[in-house]
């Protein structure tokens, strides 16, 4: 959401989204930056986002507004900062700041979460330790767009040229346990080629997908929501795993299969993700 | 806080309000307020704005407000940027 955009930032939380972005960055403009800071300043003072995780995109550090940018945001408590262009040192400096900010203001220490921007090429090769260095790294977001014009490329709609992109921060974020958000698909018209472009973003591994317009997240939420079998079977394998727990049995079986610990963690997160869609 | 030169914030858009702060050579605070809901709400959008100036310890301003529906806290935020910029 545009962060000098007062109509916008309003509605963002009635949309839909799990999350919704607050931007500083690319959809302000360089005249209009401090206006933008106060007003998103004020919306996360005044209005009720509900459950609705509220996200404000910075700008990138090496620039003179980000700064300013997370002294005044952080002290109304967002949920999570996003950080363009992301480097371990930057989120190092980041940490730091958020850490004094969070004790003058009296908040628990760590509390402000962070999601790095992986949209370079170097962030690329360099996202394992991007998540590493500092414990408030929630997630990270693929910057298609950014990252294809780092690397001096065309973005396509098929998405074949961030194909080794997306395997590398899908993987690192799964081993760090932290969520992967797929870039987003910025044909707003194209809801086929939406679908088939989350769908190959989930079949890859990752948690979510950025919306770049409110109309997506309806899309995005059908591809990433589970089938009512998949359910099904999933609160199967918990009721027979609650029943083999009381039978101190550490493995069971299932229709005939074994069920062992990958099926059983699978069957929670269906049922975490469907209880998040209101599935069940 | 002074009013060292005139500054303006906001914009004609749908739940926004434009400001524009001058300084008040006679002295005091003038407000022109126009509204769009005026008649249901001018008397309580004319207080946010007042507020907001008694917030920064403004006391000499002319405040010529255009209001497209504005949220109290769009209209604090707009005042707040404009006394900014006008230092």
């Amino acid at each position: 959401m545009p962060g000098n955009t007062p109509a916008m930032l309003q509605d963002a939380g009635i949309l839909g989204a799990d999350s919704i972005i607050l931007d500083l960055e690319d959809a302000v403009s360089l005249t209009e930056k401090d206006s933008a800071r106060i007003l998103v300043r004020e919306a996360i003072k005044n209005v009720d986002y509900s459950n609705v995780e509220v996200v404000v995109r910075i700008n990138p550090f090496t620039t003179e507004f980000s700064q300013r940018d997370i002294d005044i945001i952080a002290r109304v408590k967002p949920d999570t900062l996003m950080v363009p262009k992301a480097t371990e040192e930057e989120l190092k400096a980041i940490n730091k700041i958020l850490t004094e900010i969070e004790v003058q203001e009296g908040f628990d220490t760590g509390s402000i979460k962070l999601i790095p921007i992986v949209e370079t090429a170097y962030g690329v090769e360099n996202v394992y330790n991007i998540i590493k260095s500092c414990d408030r790294i929630v997630g990270v977001l693929l910057g298609g767009e950014d990252l294809t014009s780092d690397l001096g490329i065309k973005r396509t709609k098929e998405g074949e040229e961030v194909f080794y992109a997306r395997n590398r921060v899908a993987i690192a974020c799964k081993a760090m346990k932290v969520d992967s958000i797929d870039t987003p698909f910025t044909d707003t018209n194209d809801f086929e080629g939406l679908s088939k472009d989350t769908f190959k973003a989930r079949s890859l591994g990752f948690t979510g997908k950025a919306a770049i317009n409110p109309r997506q997240i309806d899309t995005i939420h059908s591809v990433y929501a589970p089938t009512k079998e998949e359910i099904k079977y999933a609160k199967r394998v918990l009721e027979a795993m609650e029943e083999a727990e009381k039978e101190g049995k550490g493995v069971f079986s299932l229709d005939g299969k074994m069920v062992d610990a990958p099926v059983i963690n699978r069957a929670k997160n269906t049922i975490e993700l469907a209880k998040l869609l209101v599935l069940v | 806080m002074e009013i060292n030169k005139p500054s303006k914030a906001g914009t004609m858009e749908s739940n926004d309000i434009y400001v524009m702060l001058m300084p008040n050579p006679k002295g005091g605070i003038e407000i022109s307020l126009h509204s769009i809901v005026m008649k249901q709400f001018g008397e309580e959008i004319e207080r946010v704005i007042l507020d907001t100036l008694k917030g920064f310890k403004v006391e000499n301003i002319i405040v010529n407000a255009q209001d497209k529906g504005a949220l109290n806290y769009t209209i604090k935020a707009r005042i707040e940027t404009a006394i900014k910029r006008a230092q």
